[in-house]
């Protein structure tokens, strides 16, 4: 395991083309508060980053504002690889997992996964063939036409993923994806997550306040510090993928979160 | 009817709640529940017209004064002619006034969603006209509007309105905070939200607002008429009521106010199934679970 500071950020881990600049971004809410301040950032193809810090550290603003939910008080958020609308702004391209589901209860499994398409007035046939195949990736092949109150807590957060995946986008952006789940599922669909990156090869920017899922997960952490939010140390992880429940056994898996968990307790004491 | 059991997902790790439908035992095709809210209020019902009946029958009070329910029901059948026309013509002004109501009151939430400043402007007034006692302004517009038929729709209408417009102004602004952050992220415009979001959020609003209506246009056609008080061709079962009362033909009143509440509860009946119909794949209101 290696350590480095912020400033330098890690680019053995993955040698894809950066993706994601972030640089000084400060967030100052209307109420005075600062969420968020000094963050430099950067999200290179393919890597799955998490972004580890305590409650109220500003790990979602963070998140929303690189989603374009809510602008930058300071710094710029670059998008090196994507065009730009003739306003000048970057057409981003990214999918979002809210930390409940959000799904549109009127909606089946497949109509809210073509959602995206639907609103990005992709021919409704063609949209619907999407939506299976993305379905079929995260495990509900067999669920296409139930309705989300018909389905669990696990599988609604698939649908969920599927919606995200569905325009193939550059990056996902994770908010807490599995925070609300039990113990069993959360396990089961981290690995699932896993295998599916494995196979996809998309980029991941995922949001977390346990060290244990962030190790298990990501090629990188970022470790936030709350009051104000700002990002005090960038931890690699090495296990190599692809891991499975061994890994979570394994001593390297225990070195690691005890690593991230010291960075993290220095984070709360900071 | 269905009810929820548990079942294990294919998906090993999501063994929980994953509903599935199973039949219940029937009767004549209605499950035994529903036998039972049939039958509770229907024994009620009879036991207190069985008991009306006694009382007119023990102490012999004159039928202009009280009736008993079986010549109640004699008077229906045999002035069946003059009183279902007059049902027919009060339907008619309910309805309309339902459906003028119906769509003024999508048409204006929509607007009034979409624009801050047209509600600021607008909504007062609705609630204005929604405050005003309808048998107070019922005159003014029966002598503003020469139709008749007209009048008494638009005094319907102006009851049956304010339910629809603000339960659905309501509905429109209550959809999920993070599905219109993610609308925003795929770079929905305003018709694209209103459609995929705001009006499928807003239904359930509608509807409930749509059961309230229902009555109120009703009430509303009632009430109009009573002031109007007008006769001729055109006359509801209200006018008949009051043209039974001058001639002391009161069993024809009662045969004519059972009507009238009959009426209301048809309707009602019928929005809620058409409710339910709408809602039960996905509403929480529209379904049953066992715990």
């Amino acid at each position: 395991m290696a350590l480095r500071r912020a400033v330098e950020p890690a680019t053995e881990a993955s040698g894809g083309r950066p993706v994601l600049q972030v640089r000084g971004v400060a967030k100052r809410f209307s109420n005075g508060t600062l969420a968020v301040t000094g963050v430099d950032l950067d999200l290179r193809a393919g890597e799955f980053v998490s972004l580890l810090g305590p409650s109220g550290c500003g790990k979602s603003t963070l998140l929303r504002m690189i989603a374009g939910l809510g602008d930058p008080s300071a710094g710029r958020i670059e998008w090196p690889t994507t065009d730009h609308d003739s306003h000048g702004r970057p057409m981003r391209d990214v999918g979002f997992v809210f930390q409940e589901a959000t799904l549109m209860p009127w909606a089946t499994a497949e109509g809210n996964v073509m959602l995206p398409l639907t609103l990005k007035r992709v021919p409704p046939r063609q949209a619907a063939t999407r939506a299976d195949a993305a379905l079929a990736a995260v495990g509900l092949g067999s669920f296409l036409h139930a309705y989300p109150r018909e389905l669990s807590g696990g599988m609604k957060m698939r649908v969920s993923i599927a919606r995200a995946l569905v325009t193939e986008p550059k990056i996902l952006l994770m908010d807490e994806p599995f925070a609300a789940l039990d113990e069993i599922t959360r396990q089961k669909l981290n690995d699932d997550l896993l295998s599916l990156w494995a196979r996809q090869r998309f980029t991941v920017l995922f949001v977390t306040h346990s060290v244990f899922e962030s190790v298990y997960l990501s090629q990188r952490i970022l470790v936030m510090a709350a009051r104000p939010g700002r990002v005090i140390a960038d931890v690699a992880t090495d296990a190599p993928f692809p891991r499975d429940a061994s890994f979570r056994t394994s001593p390297e898996y225990a070195a690691s979160c005890r690593g991230v968990s010291a960075k993290l307790l220095e984070a709360i004491a900071s | 009817m269905t009810a929820f059991v548990q079942e294990t997902a294919r998906d090993g790790t999501d063994a929980a709640a994953l509903p599935a439908i199973v039949e219940e035992q029937r009767w004549l095709y209605l499950t035994i529940p529903t036998w039972q809210r049939i039958l509770a209020p229907a024994v009620i019902g009879l036991v207190v017209l069985g008991l009306w009946e006694f009382v007119v029958w023990q102490t012999g009070v004159p039928y202009y004064i009280l009736p008993g329910p079986w010549q109640i029901f004699r008077t229906l059948i045999t002035d069946w002619g003059t009183l279902s026309g007059s049902l027919l013509i009060t339907l008619q002004i309910t309805g309309l006034a339902l459906l003028a109501a119906v769509v003024l009151g999508i048409v204006l939430s929509v607007l009034f969603t979409q624009s801050k400043w047209l509600e600021m402007s607008l909504f007062p007034y609705a609630v204005i006209l929604q405050v005003t006692p309808i048998v107070a302004i019922a005159p003014l517009i029966i002598i503003w509007v020469n139709d008749t038929l007209v009048s008494l729709l638009i005094c319907a209408w102006i009851v049956a309105f304010f339910p629809i417009l603000s339960n659905t102004i309501l509905g429109l602004n209550s959809a999920d905070h993070n599905l219109i952050n993610l609308f925003q992220l795929y770079g929905a415009n305003r018709w694209q939200t209103l459609r995929y979001l705001r009006l499928p959020a807003a239904l359930p609003y509608f509807l409930g607002g749509l059961r309230i209506s229902g009555g109120l246009a009703l009430i509303g056609a009632v009430v109009a008429e009573f002031v109007a008080g007008s006769g001729g061709t055109a006359s509801g079962l209200a006018f008949r009521i009051l043209e039974a009362g001058y001639q002391l033909k009161i069993p024809r009143m009662f045969a004519a106010l059972a009507m009238v509440s009959g009426a209301g509860i048809v309707i009602f009946l019928v929005l809620s199934l058409i409710s339910h119909l709408l809602l039960r794949r996905w509403h929480e209101s529209a379904i049953r679970r066992e715990n």
